[in-house]
């Protein structure tokens, strides 16, 4: 067993009926019900849109970042799988696919 | 569709009690939630900003789903959105009284921000602010279909595609039916007071719509039961907000919803598993919803007038309906009787038709069939194909299959639905056993 990050970016709901999102919603719940049943859902939290960015050898802080809607991470999970191959499988039962979003699985890497 | 998926689809749509609308995200939580929220934007934005109050409840929404869908609805997820969606109308107002501050005779309208927009999601000012966008989207000088599309849009939370599916229409036609329906209550400024001496007067028009709105889901021509019954519990439910405030609280608005709450009752016994209507006599009451039933009796109960409105006496006949043990226990003489006020005040060919109906139950088929066909206004009913189907049907119990067979091929040409058509090709089949039965095929 191996851990992963899945990043979360895009998917948007502004098209969504209420109901639409209510079903959404649930969907979320199911998957993630899933992965708990199983015991590879770690963990997991939404993120704030907006935020700041400390960068440079000046330490600057600016305002930020200010990804196009695509590519905005909304969260991420912890999760636990056999393989990349395993994680990425279980990514593809994520709701955010339905809604023209996209889940990055990253390996985090053993010390 | 299986039947019993059919059935459990039926139950989650269906109002089985008030109570079910408080647990933590109840059944069409968002869409019922967008209906209350945009009533009380509205108050707060002024219906001119009709648009720009949806916009917040759309926002609103989204907000609650990025942050719930992982897993962390709040205990409380409708006052979660109603703060939510106070604090956004309170931050528009005050960047424009920002602006406005350039205008200082406009900024000085503005009082201490809050408390107002505080004042418009308290759960009284929800409720009631509801009830004003009802009478508003029932305004009577729109077309009821226009009336019926905006109470599924604004109060019921449906999207454009939704209230398109659930009138078999396109969402362009929708949008066009919307679009006016809204221009007309941004021209209507203020929306009318629960006061307002004017309101008995159109309080009529409110029940014409919610009725309208039952029906499109009782005999609509739906193929999909999940949505029909979704359209009747709309109905009951905004009936149900009338019927618990004291402006309008009154005997019609008791009668209608009783009529609704015993209608719905046995719509789970109403259609197959292949989407067939059941004859009554055949239904199985067992599947009735009898939570429903009571709510309806109670109602009735206060739904007493003098003289009887017409909807009460339809409302008497479906309690008589809902609560037979059977079929053949029924009391039809008191049907009878029922449908004779009714059409005293409402003498439509509809109402003979019933009364006959139920007069066959009583004195036999040929006395049934002596009515029918000395009916007032029958060639009225001349596409009706449940007039040709009674006819059928009485002449089946009297035994002649080949009239019987006759009248049923007429009502198969007139069915105007799939559930119909699928009735009357049963009801066709019957009468062949029928008449196999009766002159066997010579033995070989």
């Amino acid at each position: 067993m191996a851990d992963f990050l899945y990043v979360f970016r895009g998917g948007g709901f502004q098209q969504l009926s209420p109901e639409q999102m209510q079903k959404h919603m649930q969907a979320w719940g199911t998957w993630i019900g899933e992965l708990s049943k199983r015991g590879q859902f770690k963990g997991g939290d939404p993120l704030e849109p907006g935020g700041k960015q400390v960068k440079g050898k000046k330490k600057t802080v600016v305002d930020g970042p200010f990804a196009e809607a695509k590519d905005l991470v909304g969260g991420y999970f912890l999760v636990t799988a056999d393989s990349l191959d395993d994680a990425a499988e279980l990514a593809r039962g994520c709701p955010i696919l339905e809604v023209d979003g996209a889940v990055e699985v990253r390996p985090i890497r053993k010390m | 569709m299986t039947a019993a998926a059919d059935r459990a689809a039926l139950r989650q749509a269906l109002p089985l009690s008030p109570d079910a609308e408080r647990g933590v995200v109840v059944e069409h939580l968002f869409r019922h939630e967008a209906g209350r929220l945009a009533a009380a934007l509205v108050r707060v934005l002024g219906p001119a900003n009709l648009d720009l109050a949806e916009d917040v409840v759309q926002e609103t929404l989204c907000h609650a789903l990025e942050v719930w869908k992982m897993g962390r609805v709040p205990d409380n997820p409708a006052a979660w959105l109603r703060a939510s969606a106070r604090n956004r109308a309170l931050d528009l107002l005050r960047r424009q009284r920002t602006r406005t501050r350039l205008a200082p005779e406009v900024a000085q309208l503005h009082g201490e921000l809050a408390p107002a927009v505080d004042a418009a999601f308290t759960d009284d000012a929800l409720r009631v602010e509801q009830l004003r966008m009802m009478f508003a989207c029932c305004d009577a000088r729109l077309r009821p279909a226009v009336q019926v599309a905006l109470v599924l849009k604004l109060l019921c939370g449906f999207g454009v595609d939704e209230v398109a599916h659930a009138f078999l229409a396109s969402p362009a036609a929708i949008e066009k039916r919307l679009a006016r329906g809204k221009a007309a209550l941004r021209r209507a400024g203020a929306l009318a007071d629960l006061s307002d001496p004017q309101l008995a007067r159109r309080l009529e028009a409110v029940l014409d719509a919610l009725y309208l709105l039952f029906n499109e889901g009782y005999h609509g021509a739906h193929p999909e039961m999940a949505v029909r019954a979704e359209l009747c519990a709309e109905a009951i439910r905004l009936a149900r907000a009338l019927a618990e405030d004291p402006a309008t609280a009154q005997p019609r608005t008791f009668a209608l919803l009783a009529l609704m709450c015993l209608h719905a009752a046995r719509l789970p016994g109403r259609l197959d598993a292949r989407g067939a209507l059941v004859p009554l006599e055949e239904q199985d009451r067992s599947a009735w919803d009898r939570a429903l039933a009571a709510e309806g009796a109670r109602w009735l109960s206060r739904a007493v007038s003098e003289p009887p409105t017409a909807l009460l006496l339809e409302a008497a006949i479906a309690a008589e309906h809902c609560f037979a043990p059977s079929f053949a226990a029924t009391d039809w003489r008191a049907i009878v009787t029922l449908y004779d006020a009714l059409y005293a005040q409402h003498p439509t060919p509809v109402v003979a038709l019933n009364r006959a109906i139920a007069l066959a139950q009583v004195d036999g088929p040929e006395r049934g069939l002596e009515e029918l066909q000395a009916l007032p206004g029958r060639d009225r009913l001349a596409r009706y194909p449940f007039y040709f189907a009674a006819l059928g049907e009485l002449h089946l119990r009297a035994g002649r299959a080949r009239e019987a067979a006759e009248e049923f091929r007429r009502a198969l040409r007139l069915a105007r639905s799939p559930a119909e058509r699928r009735h009357f090709q049963r009801k066709l089949a019957a009468g062949r056993d029928l008449a196999h039965r009766r002159c066997p095929p010579p033995a070989p």
